[in-house]
C-alpha cells in the first residue's frame, strides 16, 4: 500500500512538472509579448522598459524556473489587465466554480445512480432503453446551446429561474443542471454496466443463495463492487467540470474563474490564463491521485499490494 | 464537453445490449450522417444564395413554418439579413471538415504512440503512458480557447490545436489492442520471415486493430464538431464571416428570447450531426463485439 | 428415515426450447449424501438451482412436487422462498474463488446470513461464525474473521462457504461440484469435511459432482443423469456392482480402477457429445451414442423398477447383457 501511494505520488508530482512547463510554453506561443502587453501605441523605448519590467529579456528557461520557483509559493505575478495578484484574483473568483462544480457532480450523481442501477436491474426492458437513450442524447447536446435553452424556457417563458449572474442559490441551478449533464453519460453508462457485471457474477449468486433480500443484494453486494470504477470516474468528471466551467460561466455570466479565464484570453492577460491552466491541470492530477487512493481504500484487492 | 473519455471502456460491458436496437440506431446514425454530407457536398452546387451577402432590409425573416416567412428565405434570415439555410449548409461543411481533419491528425497522433507503446512495452511504454496522462490533465477547453486566443482565430489554427489535444483515446486504446496481439501467432511469423520493424507495425499490427479503432474515430469526429462549435460560439473558433454552427448560436444569442428559431435551427443541427455519429459509433462497436463473440 | 427433500417430475425448461431438465425424480433423505453424476451439460447444476429457486426469471420449472421437509415448495413467492434460502436450504459452488464477495470480509458475510434469518444480534452471530469455522478445520477463527476472500487459498473459501451454510443449521445442503475448482488433497480433505458434516448434523446433502470418483468415496444413493433425465438410480453399492444402464456403463468404464483395468488394455470412452433436447423431444436422449441402440429407444422410454430402490430408464430388457446379474 505504501508503495503504491509513493509510486502514484512521484506519477503526480513529474506530471505536474511537465504539465506547467507546457502551460508556460502555451503563453509563450502568441510571440512576443512585450509588445502585446505594451499596447499596438507604444514606442520602442517603451517596448524595451516593458521587457525588462517583466524580465521578459532572460532566457526563456530563466524565467521558467522564475516562474516555477514563484507558482509554487502560490505567488502567481501581477494581472496586466486587472492590475491585481492574479492569486488573489483566482482566490475571489474560486468559491463561485467550486460552488457550480459541486452541484454540477452532485446533480450528476443524484441522476446518474438511480438511472444506471435501475437500468441494469431492468437490462434489456424498455426502462434500460430509455435510460441508455438518455445517456445517448445527453453525450449528443451541446451544453452551451443547453444552457440557452434552458435560459428561454425556465428563466423566460416559465420564469422560475434567474437568467444569468450570481447572488443567490436559484443561480446556480441552470448552470449546474447544464454542467451535469456533461457528466451524465459517462457516469450513467459506468454504472450501467458495472451493475450489469457485479449483478451476473458468482457473488450475487451466493447472496441470493443465502436468501437475502433483492434490496441488499443490489445496493449491498451489486453497487459495492460496481461502485469502485464510478468513484474514479466521478473524479475525473470533477475535473473534467472545473474544465468545462469555462463554458457555462460564460453562457450564464457567472463570475466564477472560468469566466475569468475567458476575460483574460480576450485581454492577452497570459498571466492570469497561465495560472487558471496550472490550477485547473493541478486540481485535476490531485482529484485522480485522490480517486486512486479511494480505491484502494473501497478495492480490498487493492490495499493488499 | 470532454466528458467522453470513459466511453470506450465503459461500453465494453454492454455487450448485452438489446442487438436489434443498435442496429436500428446505426442504420438512423448512417443515414443522419449521410444526410448532412450529401447537403454539405451538394447543397452549395444547389442553393441559389451565398451564405455572405447581407440585406439589412430582411434582418431576421422568419423560416417557413412561421408568420411572416419569405420564400427566398426557407430557414429565413439572420441578425444581418444572410440566408439562414445557405449559412447552415456552409456551417455544416465546416463541422464536417473539422471532425474529419481533426480525426486524421488526432488519429496519426494517438494512433503512433498507442502502436509504439503496446509493441515495444517497457521504458516506451511507460514514456507513451506518461504522455496520455499528461494529455489528460490539460483541461481542453481552457488550453484551445487560449491557444486561439492568444495567436488569433483561423480555422487552421483550430484544427491544429484540436489535432494535438484529442488523441489521447487513439492511444490508449491503439495500445491496448497492440499489446493484444503482439504475441500473437502471425506476428512472430513475420518476425522470423526477417520482416523489418516498419514492415511490421505498419502492415501487420496496423490493419489488425483498426477495427476498434473507427469506434474511437467516431466518437473524437463527434468530440470535435462539438468543441469546434464551443469555442466559435465562444467567439474563438472560426471567424466571421464564415459560417459556423457554433458562431451561428453565439451571433443569434441577442434575438433568441424574442426569436427563439435563431438558436434553435443551428442547435439541433449540431444535436442531429453529433447524435448521428455516436449512434454510428455505437452501431459499430455493438457489430464488432458481435464479431468477437463469435 | 424422514425425506428431507422430495422432487418428482421435475422440468426445466429454457426460453430457447432447451428442455435442460426432463422429468427428474430423487429423494434426500436425513443424513443421506445423494450424488447427482453425470456429464457437464446434462442438468445437474440447473437441477439444483431449481430447487433453490435460483434459475434466471424467464426459465419455465415445473414439477408434480418438490417438497422441502415435508413442506411443499413449488408454490412459494420468491419472498417466501427468500426465507427458505439459507435458512432451511444452503448451497454452495464450484467456484470458490469468485464466490464470495471481494468486498467484505469473511466475517460480515457469514453473519449477515445469520441475522437476517435468525434476528440475532452481532455478538451472537460472531460467535456462530466463529464456532462453524473451527467446525470446519479453520484455525484462527477470529482471525480469518477479519479478513477478506482475497487473502484466503481456494480450499480455506470453499471451507469459509460451508461454514456460511451451516449458519442458520439447514435440513439440506446442496453441493454444486465443490472441489472440482481444487488441488487433489484440498478435494479430498473438503469430501471428508462434507462426509463428516453429514453425519455429525444429519445433514441431508445433494452433491453434485462429473467424478465416479467421488461418489464412490462419499454417497450413499446416486442419480445418474443425462441430457436432463435421471437414466439410473441406485444405492452406491448397488450401481457399482450392477450398473445397467449403457451410459452408467459407459462412464464407469472411463475410471481407471486398479487391479481391475488390466494393463496395456485402453481405458473406455463414450464416443460423441451431450445433445442439447429440445422441449417435446420424445425417446432416449443417449441413442445416439449408445452401443445397444434399438429401433425402439426413439419412443416411449420405461422406468423400470428392478427392487432396492434401483431404478433405470432404458428399454433394454433388465436380465439381458453381461451374464453375472442375478434377475
Amino acid at each position: 500500500m505504501l508503495a503504491y501511494v509513493i509510486r502514484r505520488l512521484v506519477l503526480a508530482v513529474s506530471v505536474a512538472i511537465t504539465v506547467m512547463a507546457l502551460a508556460f510554453i502555451l503563453t509563450r506561443l502568441s510571440g512576443d509579448l512585450a509588445l502585446s502587453i505594451a499596447g499596438p501605441s507604444a514606442s520602442a523605448q517603451d517596448v524595451e522598459l516593458v521587457r525588462k519590467a517583466y524580465g521578459l529579456d532572460q532566457p526563456l528557461l530563466v524565467q521558467f524556473f522564475k516562474w516555477l520557483r514563484n507558482a509554487a509559493v502560490g505567488d502567481f505575478g501581477e494581472s496586466y489587465f486587472f492590475k491585481d495578484k492574479v492569486a488573489s484574483l483566482i482566490r475571489g473568483r474560486m468559491p463561485v466554480t467550486l460552488t457550480l462544480a459541486m452541484v454540477g457532480l452532485g446533480l450528476a450523481l443524484t441522476i446518474a445512480l438511480p438511472l444506471g442501477i435501475l437500468a441494469a436491474v431492468r437490462e434489456g426492458t424498455w426502462v434500460d432503453r430509455c435510460v441508455t437513450g438518455i445517456a445517448i442524447v445527453g453525450q449528443a447536446i451541446p451544453s452551451f446551446w443547453f444552457g440557452l435553452i434552458l435560459m428561454i424556457v425556465l428563466g423566460l417563458m416559465l420564469g422560475w429561474l434567474p437568467i444569468s449572474g450570481t447572488g443567490t442559490w436559484q443561480h446556480y441551478v441552470m448552470p449546474g443542471t447544464v454542467l451535469a449533464f456533461t457528466a451524465v453519460p459517462a457516469l450513467l453508462r459506468l454504472t450501467r454496466s458495472g451493475m450489469i457485471e457485479a449483478m451476473s457474477s458468482d457473488y450475487i449468486r451466493t447472496a441470493r443463495a443465502k436468501g437475502l433480500s433483492r434490496t441488499a443484494i443490489i445496493l449491498k453486494h451489486a453497487l459495492r463492487n460496481a461502485a469502485i470504477p464510478v468513484v474514479s470516474i466521478a473524479a475525473v468528471q470533477l475535473g473534467f467540470m472545473l474544465g468545462g466551467s469555462i463554458v457555462i460561466e460564460t453562457v450564464f455570466a457567472l463570475h466564477g474563474i472560468g469566466f475569468l479565464a475567458w476575460e483574460s484570453i480576450g485581454k492577452n492577460d497570459f498571466p492570469v490564463v497561465q495560472a487558471i491552466v496550472l490550477i485547473l491541470s493541478l486540481t485535476y492530477i490531485v482529484l485522480t491521485l485522490l480517486a486512486d487512493l479511494l480505491n484502494a481504500v473501497l478495492d480490498p484487492r487493492l490495499r493488499a499490494t | 464537453m470532454s466528458d467522453t473519455s470513459v466511453i470506450v471502456l465503459a461500453g465494453a460491458g454492454e455487450r448485452r445490449d438489446d442487438r436489434r436496437a443498435s442496429r436500428l440506431g446505426a442504420v438512423v446514425g448512417a443515414a443522419i450522417v449521410g444526410a448532412v454530407v450529401f447537403a454539405a457536398l451538394l447543397g452549395p452546387l444547389l442553393l441559389t444564395l451565398d451564405p455572405f451577402t447581407q440585406d439589412l432590409n430582411a434582418r431576421l425573416t422568419p423560416p417557413f413554418w412561421m408568420e411572416g416567412t419569405n420564400r427566398n428565405h426557407l430557414l429565413g434570415t439572420d441578425q444581418l439579413g444572410r440566408d439562414y439555410l445557405a449559412r447552415l449548409v456552409y456551417g455544416g461543411r465546416i463541422s464536417l471538415l473539422i471532425g474529419a481533419l481533426t480525426v486524421l491528425s488526432s488519429g496519426l497522433i494517438g494512433i503512433t504512440l498507442g502502436i509504439l507503446g503496446g509493441f515495444f512495452g517497457g521504458r516506451v511504454d511507460d514514456a507513451v503512458l506518461f504522455a496520455v496522462t499528461c494529455r489528460l490533465s490539460i483541461p481542453v477547453v481552457l488550453v484551445a480557447l487560449a491557444v486561439v486566443g492568444l495567436i488569433g482565430s483561423s480555422l487552421t489554427l483550430v484544427l491544429a490545436t484540436l489535432g494535438l489535444l484529442l488523441w489521447d483515446r487513439f492511444a490508449v486504446v491503439a495500445r491496448a489492442t497492440t499489446m493484444q496481439i503482439r504475441n500473437l501467432d502471425y506476428i512472430a511469423a513475420a518476425r522470423c520471415a526477417g520482416a523489418s520493424l516498419p514492415h511490421l507495425l505498419l502492415r501487420e499490427v496496423l490493419p489488425n486493430i483498426l477495427s476498434p479503432l473507427a469506434v474511437v474515430a467516431t466518437l473524437e469526429a463527434a468530440l470535435a464538431i462539438l468543441l469546434e462549435a464551443t469555442l466559435s460560439f465562444l467567439g474563438l473558433g472560426v471567424p466571421p464571416p464564415l459560417p459556423s454552427w457554433g458562431l451561428m448560436i453565439a451571433e443569434g444569442k441577442d434575438y433568441m428570447f424574442f426569436s427563439p428559431w435563431v438558436i434553435m435551427i443551428p442547435g439541433v443541427s449540431l444535436f442531429v450531426l453529433v447524435l448521428g455519429i455516436n449512434l454510428l459509433g455505437d452501431g459499430i462497436r455493438e457489430w464488432l463485439g458481435a464479431e468477437k463473440i463469435r | 428415515m424422514t425425506a428431507v427433500l422430495e422432487i418428482e417430475n421435475l422440468s426445466v425448461t429454457f426460453p430457447n426450447g432447451t428442455a435442460a431438465v426432463r422429468g427428474v425424480s430423487l429423494t434426500v433423505a436425513k443424513g443421506e449424501m445423494h450424488c447427482l453424476v453425470g456429464e457437464s451439460g446434462c442438468g445437474k447444476s440447473v437441477t439444483a438451482l431449481a430447487v433453490m429457486n435460483l434459475l434466471a426469471r424467464n426459465a419455465d420449472r415445473r414439477a408434480n412436487r418438490l417438497r422441502l421437509a415435508g413442506r411443499d415448495i413449488t408454490g412459494l413467492s420468491e419472498r417466501e422462498i427468500g426465507k427458505l434460502r439459507g435458512a432451511s436450504m444452503a448451497m454452495i459452488f464450484q467456484e470458490p474463488m469468485t464466490s464470495l464477495n471481494p468486498a467484505y470480509t469473511i466475517g460480515s458475510q457469514m453473519t449477515e446470513v445469520y441475522r437476517r434469518h435468525k434476528a440475532a444480534g452481532r455478538r451472537e452471530a460472531v460467535d456462530r461464525a466463529a464456532t462453524l469455522l473451527d467446525r470446519v478445520g479453520i484455525t484462527a477463527p477470529g482471525l480469518r474473521l477479519g479478513q477478506f476472500p482475497h487473502q484466503l487459498s481456494g480450499g480455506l473459501r470453499q471451507r469459509v462457504m460451508i461454514a456460511m451454510a451451516l449458519m442458520c443449521g439447514p435440513d439440506l445442503l446442496i453441493a454444486d461440484e465443490p472441489t472440482t475448482a481444487l488441488d487433489v488433497t484440498v478435494q479430498a480433505q473438503i469430501l471428508r469435511l462434507l462426509a463428516s458434516l453429514q453425519k455429525d448434523l444429519g445433514l441431508a446433502t445433494l452433491l453434485i459432482t462429473h467424478d465416479l470418483g467421488i461418489v464412490a468415496r462419499v454417497a450413499q444413493k446416486v442419480s445418474v443423469m443425462y441430457a436432463g433425465e435421471v437414466v439410473e438410480q441406485a444405492s452406491v453399492a448397488e450401481l457399482f456392482a450392477r450398473p445397467r444402464h449403457p451410459y452408467t456403463r459407459g462412464l464407469l468404464e472411463c475410471v481407471p480402477v486398479p487391479g481391475k483395468v488390466a494393463r496395456g488394455s485402453a481405458l473406455g470412452s463414450i464416443p460423441g457429445m451431450v445433445p442439447t433436447i429440445s422441449a417435446g423431444f420424445q425417446g432416449c436422449g443417449f441413442a445416439g451414442r449408445c452401443a445397444q441402440r434399438r429401433p425402439d429407444c426413439g419412443g416411449a422410454i420405461p422406468d423400470q423398477l428392478l427392487g432396492a430402490g434401483h431404478r433405470v430408464r432404458c428399454v433394454l430388457p433388465q436380465d439381458a447383457p453381461s451374464g453375472n446379474i442375478a434377475a
